[in-house]
């Protein structure tokens, strides 16, 4: 009996001592801990492509390979976004019926601040993006919000892009619950396979970029927004960052959620975070 | 039980699943479609709930209603079930990555 006794507490102190050792890092990887998200998340890619210089990801599949980066080079000389770009410079400073104009609603005039979004909104407890900024901008100055998904706004962003060219994005997760649950929001949506063909973003940007899928060249998704908006020759035209989740989920046999929704901002509010440190490039061009 | 009478019953039991299986397969009615649609419907409100529908369920909806219009209950049904099913998988993969995510993180 003295000896089974002895068998159980020597059993439940290794089991105890297992626990010390074991949970710690068990319950650090369930925790929300954005900083080693991203660093981790840009190991993978520059271990994966190690000849691509950091800064370079923000090229998309115009980094891949030499081709497409010539391609990217002499799209460049004329880019198929200078179009949004001038009509978004001439809406961003046309006054509404009262007056004020975008600028009054934006840090520094609005001017080189792409990289600060989409940034949490401590009084309403969310994600704030850009372009949602921008709608609510107009509401507040008595205009119509406009379509998340088309020219207008993919116009206006492509300016105020512009305008932070060469800016590192600078994504700041305060230290509220919230916002940490935002970031891992957008975290699992950017993990969780959806639609009909069983795709998570992932699976194409984090499993399979630099390869094909169909004709078309697969983005890294290091550095996937800071081109954002973008010309689409497939598309024949601009999108936003709505129209490229919304298109995105189509693909794959998939219902969009609203432009906007909850989870699209967190999404937008992840994605970006792990970029930090790559510098703004749009508007961009993309096949 | 003797073997002949065994031998009878999986006769009989035979011949009336032969039976069945041969004789054409009673024409759905319109009340056969409302189930089968309404039970389609519930499962895609579901998939709705969980955030994670697909276009193809709307589109055997869709294909569901179009033929029950035309008054081809026989296809809006098999439509239906079709929309059910998928719903249902859709419902399968919401569920099955709440956790499943994970394995995919870069960490």
């Amino acid at each position: 009996m003295k000896l089974q006794s002895a068998i159980q507490f020597a059993s439940a102190a290794v089991a105890l001592a297992a626990l010390i050792v074991i949970g710690p890092s068990a319950i650090a990887a369930d925790s929300i801990d954005p900083a080693a998200d991203a660093k981790a998340f840009q190991k993978y890619f520059t271990d994966k492509f190690p000849r691509l210089e950091l800064k370079d990801f923000v090229n998309g599949p115009y980094s891949m390979n030499e081709d497409m980066r010539r391609q990217w080079q002499e799209k460049e000389e004329f880019p198929p976004y200078e179009f949004s770009l001038e009509a978004g410079k001439e809406m961003f400073s046309t006054p509404f019926r009262n007056g004020k104009t975008y600028a009054d609603c934006f840090p520094n005039g609005g001017i080189g601040i792409r990289q600060d979004y989409p940034y949490f909104d401590g009084k309403e407890g969310k994600v704030v993006t850009l372009e949602l900024a921008l709608n609510r901008c107009r509401e507040a100055n008595g205009e119509a919000p406009i379509s998340y998904v088309k020219d207008d706004m993919a116009a206006l962003t492509a300016y105020m892009a512009f305008t932070s060219r060469g800016k590192p994005f600078d994504i700041k997760i305060p230290n509220d619950p919230r916002a940490l649950e935002a970031f891992e929001d957008g975290k699992r949506y950017f993990y969780t396979r959806r639609g009909q063909l069983n795709f998570s973003c992932a699976s194409c940007h984090v499993q399979n970029p630099g390869e094909r899928i169909r004709a078309e060249i697969l983005a890294p998704a290091l550095g996937i927004l800071n081109a954002m908006p973008i010309y689409r020759s497939e598309w024949g035209g601009m999108g936003t960052i709505s129209r490229r989740f919304v298109t995105c989920n189509i693909q794959t046999r998939g219902v969009p959620l609203e432009p906007q929704s909850d989870e699209y901002r967190n999404l937008e509010y992840y994605l970006s975070y792990v970029s930090n440190g790559l510098p703004i490039s749009g508007p961009g061009a993309r096949p | 039980m003797s073997v002949f009478q065994n031998k009878v019953s999986v006769l009989a039991l035979s011949s009336a699943l032969l039976i069945a299986a041969l004789s054409p397969a009673q024409a759905a009615s319109e009340v056969d479609f409302k189930t089968a649609y309404a039970a389609a419907e519930a499962a895609n409100k579901e998939a709705g709930r969980l955030r994670d529908q697909w276009t193809t369920t709307q589109a055997a909806l869709d294909a569901a209603n179009k033929a029950a219009d035309a008054g081809n209950f026989d296809q809006a049904v098999a439509s239906a079930k079709e929309a059910e099913a998928l719903a249902r998988a859709s419902i399968l993969q919401a569920t099955s990555e709440k956790d499943a995510w994970k394995a995919l993180e870069i960490r």
